[in-house]
């Protein structure tokens, strides 16, 4: 539940998505830099909608060009950059130590 | 005063060593030769977490045409914040330090 609240509240705002694609070019992964992601309603997914894309590595992902808008599987995600100074460190580890009581219950 | 509210100073399992390295940093090793090194701001059962000021080390091994043998090649990038997913993590650790 933590992070499906966490990522609401990035909706809206910039991120840029790592997959977990390329074991052959582990060194270059497909980064979406991204526009306005919003989350879908599958919390224990994380599945991820993005709009308004652009790739990091255009000439390695050609066929991405014209993709303005995708659905990522929470699976294949590795990574999500974050904006630092949208991000409320104080309140994630008040937030993390309050989910991992109520795990243990 | 709450008697339902549990004290959370006890380490029982395993993620309650994980909860005591909140706001330390921490290195974590993942899978596909990658290791982090950042500051642990939150983390689920899954080991999702969220890591401030990160450094990402991905490490290849490269053979020599001629002389096979392997040469180890790590390439490191910074992050100011990072979410990372859970099934990635194979290890969660205090930092090494490197002698």
């Amino acid at each position: 539940m933590l992070f499906y609240s966490f990522f609401k509240s990035l909706v809206g705002k910039d991120v840029v998505v790592e997959l977990k694609n390329d074991l052959r070019e582990p060194l270059a992964p497909l980064r979406l830099g991204v526009n306005r992601p919003r989350v879908c309603l599958s919390c224990q997914y994380l599945n991820i909608k993005l709009t308004d894309i652009s790739v990091t590595d255009p000439e390695k992902y050609p066929h991405m060009l014209s993709v303005k808008n995708c659905f990522i599987r929470g699976s294949v995600v590795r990574y999500v950059q974050l904006p630092a100074d949208e991000v409320d460190t104080q309140l994630l580890q008040d937030a993390a130590r309050k989910e991992a009581l109520q795990q243990k219950q | 005063v709450s008697d339902n509210q549990q004290t959370t100073n006890t380490v029982e399992e395993p993620l309650d060593l994980i909860r005591l390295s909140l706001d330390e940093r921490i290195y974590v090793k993942m899978r596909n030769d990658r290791e982090l090194r950042g500051r642990l701001h939150a983390y689920d059962q899954h080991l999702n977490m969220i890591l401030g000021d990160v450094e990402e080390t991905v490490t290849t091994i490269e053979i020599d045409e001629e002389t096979y043998e392997e040469i180890y090649k790590s390439t490191k990038r910074n992050i100011p914040m990072l979410f990372v997913r859970g099934d990635g993590v194979v290890l969660v650790a205090p930092p090494l330090r490197v002698g």
